[in-house]
């Protein structure tokens, strides 16, 4: 295992950190399985884009991609998702819907070529990581990801939002029936978890470039991330991504011909034997 | 005012004139020639079906939607890049518009679907996209003909001979796994090691690979002359971009597949691109006349340069038009429509050679080695740097001892070792 495949499988990990994170929180709080998410990664990337390259300001591009993200999770919850409460089945063909839409929009705004979110040049070229040169735009990403974790650990364990946020993915009526306004907790947590998907796009933006389609392919990875880490769980989704991110690189590095299987392989295994996943826990 | 009488005599005189007249221009105007375009509009592949749709439609726009007083109609319909799709829809534009001929479609399982329909009904079908070997191969259809196309292994053989002659002596491919890819590196892997080179490592990935980093860590440790790359659409901007950002720009050079440095990938990348050498039968830098003319009018019209789509089929429907000319626009004789096809000799296209079918329906012309360079106002474009000329399907080799080895896959490449 060399330091430089290990890089590869961590900087990967933390992007699926970013994504999965705000999937987990949804689903873990709000119950919703929002297929919809990998669809706001790309339209949090193509807003990304467009004020990047409008503006040429990196830092404005990622805050406007976060912020449009976080509008369009408030539009969604508040027009949408507020007439399906409660019915699963619902919630997942309504997400699966707005993801459609969104992806047909995004192809008529943005066109389907392949675009990347333009990079400053501060994180542009290699850094020298102890032996290796190593892509300083890679280093950045694992950077925001290992940011995430602390912010998003700190928020749930030391805030008052925190707790309401944990106390209602514990049971939600008995918070209700306390006092708290719960909906509106659940509200901002749509809005959290969606501005974690656009900053998912930002930063996947540069580093695994937008165009069609993009969409599904980083909700299957964040999917099984959670389903490996355990819904709702903070840690889960940081051990799953990780998980995940080495099985990928590893996996093409010494399995080529079974690259997709190295990774849902053992997530079909661990379900067999840990149905609620590495972190989950039954309610 | 207009009495009621004479509004009466004026109608019944128009109705008397239209009973005799109308019926008779009707007759003279032969009916129309129904062609039906297919080609992925939503998906991944829909920014390609919009340019392959621009480029067919760009001829008629100039040249007039009319042969031998019988107007061009063109139906399009969208196959999604679904093998299902493409069938359903083939079936309606036969079945229920009664197209005379088809054409189009991107990827080869669409055309593997719908080549395979029309081997039953004798429908003549023109792939200028659909590279598959086999079907001007192994399991040639007779109204199957890829005007202006190409194939994966024609392509990459003179890419073969030119990394010879460029002094690279061990070249490493990183390519998707999927028929085209087996093609593409085939067709180079086994030119190249027939003429004394070595294959070092060959890295086969899945399409839509999110992550190169685990290849390119590899790559950098081989110590191989060049990297050949055969990836298409977002793979090969990911592909392109990482292998910048690793640091191999500038170490080892990249050659690679045309879709590597087609329009469609690298007219939305900055610098990663540049000096890519890769292989097609046209480049939009290229200095004849007709290129040059295409190039700037297509994009005059879509603000844009144009990718291998457009390019192959405006040069289909000059081929199409000059067949269709030549039997008179009688398209209903299907017979006489593919042998008219078959004789074209074409000129004058962006194809900037000329073109003509061997016996197995596939295009024998020029195949430029190009460059990416930057024209002087800052747009990068491929340049020719080297020209072989009438390069056949089959390379040097004899059509038919050639197709009794067995097609490219992922374990048979030709390697000579």
């Amino acid at each position: 295992m060399s330091v430089f495949q290990v890089l590869n499988g961590l900087t990967f990990a933390a992007l699926l950190f970013i994504v999965a994170s705000g999937f987990t929180l949804i689903f873990g709080l709000l119950r919703i399985v929002n297929l919809a998410h990998g669809a706001l990664y790309l339209l949090g990337g193509y807003i990304g884009l467009t004020v990047a390259t409008a503006t040429g300001s990196y830092l404005l591009s990622g805050i406007a991609a976060m912020a449009g993200i976080a509008l369009a999770g408030l539009l969604l919850d508040q027009t949408l998702l507020r007439w399906v409460k409660g019915h699963d089945l619902r919630q997942v063909l309504l997400t699966l819907g707005v993801a459609l839409v969104l992806n047909d929009l995004t192809l008529v705004i943005w066109g389907g070529d392949t675009f990347s979110v333009p990079i400053p040049s501060v994180l542009q070229g290699a850094a020298n990581v102890g032996s290796v040169f190593y892509p300083k735009f890679r280093l950045f990403v694992l950077g925001v990801g290992i940011l995430t974790f602390i912010c998003l650990w700190l928020m749930l364990n030391k805030t008052r939002l925190g707790a309401l946020i944990r106390a209602g993915v514990d049971d939600a009526e008995m918070v209700e029936a306390s006092g708290i306004n719960i909906q509106r907790v659940f509200l901002l947590t749509f809005m959290l978890g969606s501005a974690l998907a656009g900053l998912g796009g930002w930063l996947g933006g540069a580093f695994l470039t937008l165009y069609p389609s993009a969409d599904s392919e980083i909700l299957v990875f964040s999917m099984a991330v959670v389903i490996i880490g355990g819904r709702g769980s903070l840690i889960g989704a940081a051990v799953g991504s990780i998980l995940i991110g080495m099985l990928n690189t590893f996996g093409q590095v010494w399995f080529p011909e079974l690259a997709y299987f190295v990774i849902f392989g053992p997530m079909a295994l661990l379900l067999a034997f840990r149905p609620l996943g590495l972190f989950g826990r039954a309610t | 005012m207009i009495n009621r009488r004479k509004l009466l005599q004026t109608s019944s005189a128009v109705a008397a004139v239209s009973s005799l007249g109308f019926p008779a221009v009707v007759r003279a105007q032969k009916a129309p020639i129904k062609i039906g375009l297919m080609a992925p509009l939503t998906g991944v592949l829909a920014a390609g079906g919009k340019e392959l749709v621009e480029g067919f439609e760009l001829w008629w726009e100039r040249n007039g939607k009319e042969i031998a007083g019988r107007k061009i109609e063109i139906t399009v319909e969208d196959d999604a890049s679904n093998p299902d799709t493409a069938l359903q829809k083939a079936r309606r534009l036969v079945e229920q518009t009664n197209v005379h001929f088809l054409i189009g479609n991107i990827t080869a399982n669409t055309g593997l679907a719908v080549a395979n329909y029309v081997k039953g009904n004798g429908v003549p079908y023109f792939i200028p996209v659909i590279a598959a070997d086999d079907l001007t191969q192994r399991n040639r259809i007779p109204n199957v003909l890829r005007i202006a196309g190409y194939t994966g292994s024609q392509m990459t053989r003179p890419l073969a001979d030119w990394s010879l002659k460029a002094g690279y002596k061990k070249v490493a491919t990183v390519s998707q796994d999927y028929a085209y890819g087996h093609e593409m590196c085939g067709g180079f892997c086994q030119t190249f090691t027939e003429g004394g080179g070595q294959i070092v490592q060959q890295f086969w990935h899945p399409l839509n690979n999110s992550d190169f980093s685990p290849y390119l860590g590899q790559l950098q440790g081989l110590g191989v002359d060049a990297i050949f790359g055969m990836e298409t659409g977002a793979d090969a901007s990911r592909f392109l971009q990482q292998y910048t950002s690793f640091g191999l720009k500038g170490k080892i050079p990249l050659i690679g597949a045309m879709n590597v440095a087609d329009q469609s990938v690298i007219r939305t990348l900055g610098d990663e691109p540049m000096d890519v050498v890769s292989c097609a039968m046209f480049a939009e830098g290229g200095q004849d006349e007709a290129t040059k003319a295409f190039v700037a009018g297509y994009e005059e019209r879509y603000q844009k340069l144009p990718s291998v789509f457009g390019t192959t089929h405006y040069s289909g429907a000059k081929w199409l038009t000059e067949a269709l000319t030549a039997i008179g626009g009688n398209v209903e004789d299907r017979e006489a429509l593919l042998k008219a096809v078959r004789g074209i000799e074409l000129k004058g296209t962006p194809l900037g050679s000329v073109v003509k079918l061997d016996p197995y329906g596939h295009p024998v012309y020029n195949v430029f080695i190009r460059k990416v360079v930057k024209r002087a106002d800052g747009k990068k474009w491929n340049v020719p740097i080297a020209t072989y000329e009438n390069v056949s399907q089959f390379w040097k080799y004899d059509p038919e001892t050639y197709m009794k080895q067995p097609s490219y896959s992922r374990t048979f490449q030709g390697i000579k070792s």
